[in-house]
């Protein structure tokens, strides 16, 4: 089925998020939708599958124009959508989720479960995949989760099938299966929308490519095109790929993590007897795919998880069982993973937030009155050594982009005398400008001689980054490799597979993108 | 982790990269994971609460029943004089049946004992027993002496009475809870449903007509709390209980007002009859508790598994459960969730309604000035206590009812323990059982959570 999109308008309040989109996807093709986080393109497919309404523009289906009151029309028209966070009902079985808002009945009103889970089976083994009708969601891995949600799409005979960041949440390995599965798709001619920002992926399966800024446009590609020329279309300027970074000159251990456990509320092993050792003056990156327990290995070095058993000790002064206060006192400087959740409050000015933790004592506080002055002389300053982009240190955090907060947190954290820097997630969800950024700084605090962590789900940025990698897998570290590990093995080891030849690429400065 | 690691072994890697070089696409099922499980290694978390609160009981009972034991001996009757099979009564002596069970109860405590130490739950069926055990102790106590028998029929026949409102009142808060609105206005509901049976059958002379009115009032106070939580997204919790102070005075002041002085036109509703189903309502003992009641318990039968029945079998409930549970994943599929939600709360609204005129029409015969004194929340911890399970949940409005029942038994036969304290019994066995008993349990998602599409 052919899917054309005309000047697709969409406003929310003030901002455009879609400024006049014309998008043509052909039947037996896959179009890569290429831009940065924030760039508007969930936004451009929510409106095609009927979740907002465009305030411009129309939706074409082979040359007619279409009417998407809600999502339900979208998908009698032939459109299926594999979300970024799947919607899909955890408690529910595979054949249920299947059969959600389509479901067939017998006698009284009985759900028809058994034609539910013979369509799961046939479409199952026509893509070659093999899933229990009757497996609760919630046991699944993610990635046989997505499968779920392609059977779940198929099953009502979707002929455009868009992909909203399809490989965010999956190994290497289970990235190259997806782009197996989307290869036959498309030859059994299905439409596909492939939206990611990563260049690599689109290179290798993408027929064409559609490059969307800020809301708009910005060019069309074919997959011969460089990363160089993918990524500076997707900026708008040209950028730097690589992170400089020098061999590192790690000094002796600092932080020592001896049979570290964490224990959840129904008695799970989340991080499971896990040992290492972060030198100063070196990076030490903890990959693995989001959910084998870096959360919680990182919660407990900082104190935020309760049920902790084994040691951490930091030069010498052990961790366990501190509280937070006291563990930030001992110089551990800590950027969560969800910046919005745990690291700034929206509603509070970047000056207060760049002061949060440090709300007990001189020189933000004497004998219980804040120092204003001294704040705003300090907030200004911290503002322009980390490039925050806003009206002023008076701006409420929540209305800064994703990078801007983030510089914020940063700019918190490295303001201190630290021990040991720790930091999840560092560039989620933050414009390229802003990665470069918080590279930079990651690896200025390495040559200062701190201890640097950095967990990170994306393999580039762990390749870019480390000096070491741990890679996590269930709970427990499958090993503890050399930055230079190529990424083929890592992806092996992020399955749990310990790899007996470990194979090393040459080049010392990570790709970045 | 010793599986996990050996899973890597056995799919056998031997040189890695020469397994990365191998030409060809991989295929979809290539590294299809063995096992579809994400089961984590697990310790177990110890819980020491239930070996300890049977050592409580235990104690208890050493104290009471022993110790403290009365002489005498205890009567039991097992039919009403006007059964068709009579069964003779059973009569024991006190303090040797006190003696007994508290070894049992003993017997118990160390099993429970054992099964934590060796890093095992201790089995529901333990604790049913325990509180079977117990109460018989309990009763055979207070009985000791006593001039009149324990009427066992009266017992559960008085259960059975004052758990219908629980029962309904729980069906309404399982749909609503299960749809993801948190309904605290169960008492409300059940309160309207009396009143407005109570006039409407009154006024009519029809009983059924009161029963469907209660049914609209039920509703009606539903729409209130679906309007607030749902189109105005306010807090549920806060509207549920506004609303349970607003029909309590409203009620209040049109009884005073209105009811009190014309109480032969307004409130003197005919009341259903019982209607004995035939040879069932002949068994010993169940007959009379579950086959010589009114229309109304007879439609709670109907209402227990239809609910059940339509929420775990049906589309309609497929739906339900999914927009309570994640309502943008029903979003997504073209289920209209804001609607789906309001309906249902309605529904659930005249299901407890329905509760409201066993009141009035069934047990009390007139309405009086906040009659259903509190039945509500305790209904809404039924909901909790039974996992939003509809069965389970009117297995924990028997249980409350049945404590409160107790009570009543207990003053006729001229208890030793204060009327008071016995007063105190449902609700603090609910504060037990939601507290203790039940612990973490896991409700829908999205329960009280209102979807604003974004």
């Amino acid at each position: 089925m052919k899917l054309e999109l005309r000047g697709i308008t969409k406003r929310f309040g003030s901002l455009v998020a879609n400024d006049h989109i014309d998008l043509v996807v052909k039947p037996g093709e896959i179009h890569a939708l290429l831009g940065e986080n924030g760039a508007g393109k969930s936004t451009l497919m929510n409106v095609l599958y009927g979740l907002y309404q465009a305030d411009e523009g129309e939706i074409l289906l082979d040359d007619e124009v279409q009417h998407f009151a809600g999502p339900g029309d979208a998908m009698n028209s032939g459109i299926g959508m594999v979300h970024q966070h799947f919607m899909l009902i955890p408690v529910f079985t595979v054949a249920e989720n299947v059969m959600l808002g389509h479901e067939q009945t017998k006698g009284l009103g009985r759900l028809d479960l058994a034609a539910a889970r013979a369509k799961v089976r046939e479409i199952g083994s026509q893509f070659g995949f093999d899933v229990d009708p009757d497996a609760l969601v919630e046991d699944l891995p993610v990635g046989v989760q997505q499968r779920v949600e392609i059977i779940k799409a198929l099953s009502r005979n979707a002929k455009v099938l868009v992909f909203d960041e399809p490989t965010a949440v999956l190994t290497p390995q289970e990235t190259d299966e997806l782009m197996v599965i989307m290869g036959q798709l498309r030859d059994a001619g299905t439409s596909i929308v492939f939206i990611t920002h990563k260049l690599r992926e689109v290179r290798e399966i993408a027929d064409r490519i559609t490059i969307i800024r800020l809301g708009k446009v910005v060019g069309e590609a074919e997959p011969t095109a460089t990363n160089a020329e993918l990524a500076s279309l997707m900026v708008g300027r040209s950028v730097e790929l690589t992170v400089h970074k020098e061999h590192a000159n790690p000094g002796e251990a600092a932080l020592v993590v001896k049979n570290l456990s964490v224990v959840d509320a129904v008695g799970q092993l989340v991080v499971n007897s896990v040992s290492f050792e972060v030198h100063r003056g070196e990076i030490l990156a903890i990959a693995g795919v989001q959910g084998n327990g870096q959360t919680e290995l990182s919660e407990a070095i900082i104190g935020l998880q309760e049920r902790v058993l084994g040691s951490i000790t930091l030069d010498g002064q052990s961790l366990v069982g501190l509280s937070v206060q006291k563990v930030l006192d001992a110089g551990v400087g800590f950027v969560p993973e969800d910046r919005n959740v745990d690291g700034l409050v929206g509603e509070f000015t970047i000056a207060e937030n760049l002061m949060l933790d440090r709300s007990s004592n001189a020189p933000f506080v004497k004998r219980g009155s804040l120092q204003l002055s001294y704040l705003s002389t300090f907030a200004t300053e911290k503002s322009k050594e980390f490039d925050v982009r806003s009206q002023g240190i008076q701006t409420p955090v929540g209305k800064l982009s994703g990078g801007n907060q983030q510089k914020v947190v940063l700019a918190r954290e490295l303001s201190r005398e630290l021990r040991l820097f720790l930091a999840a997630q560092p560039t989620r969800g933050i414009d390229v400008g802003s990665i470069e950024f918080v590279h930079k700084r990651i690896v200025e605090t390495r040559d200062a001689g701190v201890p640097v962590i950095v967990v990170s789900t994306e393999l580039d940025e762990v390749t870019a980054l480390a000096d070491r990698i741990a890679v996590m897998y269930r709970g427990s570290i499958v090993g503890i490799v050399p930055g230079n590990t190529s990424r083929d093995v890592l992806g092996l080891m992020m399955t749990g597979e310990v790899p007996h030849v470990i194979t090393t690429t040459d080049d010392s400065e990570g790709v970045l993108l | 982790m010793s599986d996990l690691n050996s899973t890597g072994i056995d799919t056998g890697v031997p040189n890695v990269t020469q397994t990365l070089d191998s030409s060809g696409p991989p295929t979809a099922t290539q590294h299809e994971r063995p096992d579809s499980s994400n089961g984590l290694e697990k310790t177990v978390v110890t819980s020491w609460k239930a070996p300890i609160a049977f050592l409580a009981f235990t104690i208890i009972a050493l104290v009471l029943f022993v110790i403290l034991g009365r002489d005498g001996s205890s009567t039991f009757t097992l039919s009403a004089d006007n059964d068709l099979i009579q069964l003779p009564d059973v009569t024991v002596p006190a303090r040797v049946t006190g003696i007994v069970i508290t070894v049992l109860l003993a017997l118990l405590t160390v099993f429970a004992y054992l099964r934590v130490r060796s890093d095992r739950r201790v089995p529901l069926w333990a604790s049913a027993l325990l509180g079977v055990l117990f109460l018989i102790a309990f009763l055979t106590w207070v009985d000791a002496g006593a001039s009149l028998p324990v009427q066992v029929p009266g017992l559960l026949v008085g259960t059975v009475s004052l758990s219908v409102p629980l029962i309904f009142g729980a069906l309404g808060g399982v749909i609503s809870e299960r749809v993801g609105v948190v309904n605290v206005a169960i008492e409300g509901q059940l309160l309207g449903g009396a009143f407005v049976a109570a006039v409407v059958a009154s006024i009519t002379g029809q009983p059924l007509l009161g029963l469907g009115a209660a049914a609209i009032a039920g509703a009606a106070v539903s729409f209130v709390l679906a309007a607030f939580a749902i189109k105005y997204l306010v807090d549920q919790v806060i509207v549920g209980v506004v609303l349970n102070v607003l029909v309590i005075g409203l009620t209040n002041f049109l009884y005073s007002q209105v009811l009190s002085k014309n109480a032969e036109l307004l409130n003197s509703p005919p009341r259903f009859d019982r209607i004995n189903i035939p040879i069932l309502s002949e068994i010993p003992i169940i007959g009379p508790t579950l086959f010589r009641q009114t229309i109304i318990v007879y439609l709670m039968y109907i209402a227990v598994a239809a609910v059940y029945f339509a929420l775990f079998h049906t589309k309609w409930g497929l739906r339900v459960r999914a927009v309570g549970e994640h309502p943008q994943a029903a979003d997504t599929v073209g289920i209209n969730v804001n609607g789906t939600r309001f309906w249902n709360v309605l529904l659930a609204g005249a299901i407890t309604g329905l509760g409201g005129a066993y009141f009035t029409l069934g047990s009390v015969g007139a309405f009086n000035k906040e009659m259903t004194a509190g039945a509500g929340y305790i209904a809404l911890a039924a909901v909790i206590f039974g996992q939003w399970d509809p069965i389970r949940a009117t297995l924990a409005a028997l249980l409350f009812g049945f404590a409160s029942n107790l009570q009543n038994a207990l003053g006729i036969i001229g208890s030793p323990v204060p009327s008071e304290f016995m007063l105190m019994l449902p609700y603090l066995l609910t504060i037990f059982a939601v507290a203790g008993l039940v612990g973490r349990s896991r409700g829908p998602a999205a329960s009280g959570r209102p979807y604003i599409k974004s």
